[in-house]
């Protein structure tokens, strides 16, 4: 690869005035981090992007790694040259003979340093017509050229632009604060948590088992979701809630049609004293209007008393193919789809309520000892701290 | 003992062995079992798919666990043929390959299959303007080895899989059985949809090997069954020697690079060595042949009492491919190679392995030189 240098620019963060800086830079830790083994590069941070050089690491590679970043809103790859004329027709060259697939090019120069003698538009012309006598094989194309040359002549030296490659896009993981991801082990939790943390949320996530009734493979599933969540950066705490004791208290207690609303109403509540010991300001589910019984207005409108906290719902408007597709490409969709029973589908009655409402909720949870049962729940959480290490276990010396 | 029969199969690494005897005794339970201890089982399993999967840069579901090249080479071969043969009908391979792809080739020829069989040059290697030319729109598989089994030709598979990589409607196998970690292959996004690999071939157990299945490829099983590994090859998995495999391959792995520049340098010693013994005429091209294969003919010697003559001294040598070498036949490969009939027949192979040092070659080469010295007195 004839570009020895990769120019990452910033989206959304480039508008954050005075906070800019703090975004930048945990950006720049997050970017250090992702790319720790590449010892080689040299990466520095500026007021308008983070510059790497590669220093011979492969930059396909790099450039793979940097479009799982949050925060980064495309990355070019770029060679640099001198602030004179010779030199950057030097460069353009070096790039135009290297990359012998394009036919058509265009140039788009522009002087950051007003210094610079040459305008933008002068310095097109220029190099553009430097191309054309220098190489038979390329013509001008300024709509779709094969080969975009972006020339940038800053205060220090020039920065000539191959190719653009798109970013992840929103913030750096961990600008916005903490929420409580509710993960059940289905294809669209993983999804809510995935756009929550491309928000810049630190996730923390909180998943309900009912052994027997649910296996130990139905937990290995959460976790496996878990790990791919947390490959987009941070730590991610898992919290395990056993929820048995809930759940047969519930099919004892409650008409077989309130019984969702129920389960929700006290997963709700358990979540909210959950989120209260771990910092977290709000609560995110996957839920989507009016994909199941649970996910209709009422049902939201009867299980949301229980909480003060915000739910935040990212795929309330998404139809399912959509969410679908996301989870393929975050990769959690092949996880999602492991057979195993979870809390949420034992028990199932055939005939779910889709419009409950508040007061018969009440009623009927008046039979029920809900502050015992969430206590118990809570006390018994289990809390698995995913940070993408690769966890030493009885496994990792025999492979 | 001096072990250069490596190209036949080499020694397992202790680590490997090791993980296999644990595994036989701590998981043994079916990893399709429902239970807990069938769990921790399937556990392991995936486990093992995705470090296989990372060592060779692809994704996890795309890595089909078998019981070796045969089984590998089978699977890609008649299960692409079969499942696409609604395409077309017409297969590409070479006149050199390993005998578990050509005579794979030979039953779908009794199916109803056309096959093009491409020759090779006096270097054994085919050549991208033949393969080219036999290229059809009906052509839905391309199978090829990377490297030659018997003289170590590296075949122009890249080439191949670039030209491919526009042609969506051929299904492209590469036989990596020799190659792997001793000539570095791509696979992702390379044009390759199929690719074989052998676990004993890298100091692994016997009876393990990996098919790469690029993710979109279908397979028709060979063994019809339960759905296991993705319902492409049914039976329980074979769990210490999946586990003890992706161990050795990690081991391969960590010392590939070092190891390769050690069996160059092992092979330049052997072809000066070699060349300094009358009637001795390699077969092993100077260039463009992987690094761990030399195979020479000794004008006036057969190859089987050469093997044999060496064994005395505890050193071990082969005549040609293992699974071929108990007829008596002279090589296909060195055939093809417009070698002649006779210097075919004295034709042996020393293959090496990262282990292998240059004390070895230096007392292979001394032995070698006495031997053929007394036969030639004797059998003249």
């Amino acid at each position: 690869m004839i570009y020895d240098y990769l120019v990452i620019r910033f989206g959304e963060i480039a508008i954050k005035g005075k906070n800019k800086k703090t975004f930048v830079i945990k950006l720049e830790k997050d970017v250090r981090e992702k790319l720790s083994r590449f010892t080689r590069l040299e990466i520095k941070r500026h007021y308008d992007d983070i510059e790497i050089k590669l220093n011979g690491e492969d930059g396909q590679a790099v450039i793979k790694i940097l479009q799982s970043v949050f925060g980064i809103q495309n990355i070019s790859s770029a060679i640099k040259a001198g602030k004179d004329l010779d030199s950057i027709r030097e460069g353009i060259l070096r790039i135009v003979s290297e990359e012998t697939e394009a036919k058509t090019f265009k140039i788009a120069a522009r002087r950051k340093d007003k210094r610079f003698p040459i305008h933008g538009s002068e310095l097109n012309r220029e190099l553009g017509a430097w191309v054309l006598t220098h190489c038979d094989r390329l013509s001008v194309d300024v709509h779709h050229p094969d080969l975009m040359l972006r020339v940038e002549v800053g205060v220090h030296e020039t920065r000539i632009y191959g190719h653009e490659y798109r970013g992840a896009g929103g913030l750096p993981v961990g600008t916005s604060g903490k929420l409580l991801l509710m993960l059940s082990g289905g294809i669209d939790s993983p999804v809510a948590g995935y756009l929550m943390a491309k928000r810049g949320a630190v996730i923390e996530a909180i998943h309900f088992q009912s052994p027997p009734y649910t296996s130990d493979r139905a937990k290995q599933k959460v976790i496996d979701l878990t790990k791919k969540l947390q490959s987009f950066g941070g730590k991610i705490n898992l919290h395990l809630v056993p929820f048995t004791n809930a759940q047969l208290a519930i099919r004892d207690q409650v008409p077989e049609d309130y019984r969702v609303t129920m389960m929700r109403r006290l997963m709700f509540r358990i979540a909210e004293k959950v989120a209260a010991k771990t910092g977290a300001l709000a609560i995110a589910t996957g839920e989507s209007l009016g994909q199941v019984a649970s996910q209709t207005l009422e049902s939201m409108n009867t299980i949301n008393q229980v909480t003060n906290l915000p739910i935040l719902r990212p795929l309330i408007a998404m139809d399912k193919l959509d969410i679908s597709r996301i989870a393929k490409q975050i990769d959690t969709y092949d996880i999602s789809i492991r057979p195993y029973e979870d809390c949420c589908t034992i028990f199932l009655p055939k005939a779910p309520r889709t419009r409950p409402d508040r007061k018969h909720a009440a009623h009927f949870e008046s039979f029920l000892d809900s502050d015992a049962l969430v206590d118990e729940a809570v006390q018994g959480v289990e809390t698995l701290t995913i940070d993408g290490r690769e966890n030493e276990d009885a496994f990792s010396s025999l492979l | 003992m001096i072990y250069l029969d490596n190209s036949a199969t080499t020694k397992p690494y202790k680590e490997a062995l090791d993980t296999y005897r644990i595994v036989s005794e701590q998981f043994f339970a079916n990893p399709s079992s429902l239970h807990k201890l069938g769990g921790q089982s399937e556990a392991l399993l995936s486990r093992s798919r995705e470090k296989a999967a990372s060592l060779l840069g692809v994704d996890d579901h795309e890595i089909v666990f078998t019981s070796g090249g045969t089984e590998g080479n089978n699977l890609a071969i008649k299960g692409a043929a079969i499942a696409y043969r609604q395409r077309g009908r017409h297969l590409i391979t070479t006149s050199i390959e390993h005998v578990s792809s050509l005579n794979a080739f030979k039953q779908l020829e009794q199916l109803g299959f056309e096959v093009t069989y491409l020759p090779v040059d006096r270097e054994g290697r085919v050549s991208f303007e033949d393969f080219k030319r036999a290229y059809r729109k009906d052509t839905i598989l391309v199978s090829v080895m990377h490297v030659n089994n018997e003289v170590g030709t590296v075949q122009p598979v890249r080439e191949i899989a670039e030209f491919l990589k526009t042609k969506p409607t051929t299904v492209f196998h590469v036989d990596n059985v020799q190659g792997f970690a001793k000539i570095p292959l791509h696979l992702k996004n390379s044009g390759i949809d199929l690719c074989t690999i052998s676990g004993h071939k890298f100091h692994g157990p016997k009876g393990t090997g990996i098919l790469y299945v690029r993710s979109g490829t279908l397979l028709s099983p060979l063994f019809s069954g339960g759905v296991q590994e993705n319902q492409r090859r049914a039976g329980t998995e074979n769990l210490p020697g999946i586990c003890g495999m992706v161990r050795a391959l990690r081991i391969t792995r960590e010392h590939e690079n070092s190891g390769i520049q050690h069996l160059s340098a092992l092979q330049k010693q052997l072809r000066a060595g070699l060349s300094e013994i009358d009637g001795a005429v390699i077969h092993t091209p100077l260039k463009g042949a992987a690094p761990h294969i030399m195979n020479v003919s000794l004008s006036g010697i057969k190859s089987e009492v050469l093997v044999h003559a060496l064994e005395e001294d505890d050193i071990y040598v082969s005549t040609k491919s293992a699974c071929s070498s108990r007829d008596t036949e002279a090589s296909g490969v060195l055939l093809s190679m417009c070698v002649p009939e006779d210097e075919a027949k004295q034709a042996i192979r020393i293959s090496t392995a990262f282990e292998t040092t240059s004390e070895e070659i230096d007392t292979f080469l001394r032995a070698l030189k006495r031997h053929v010295q007394q036969l030639k007195i004797v059998m003249r």
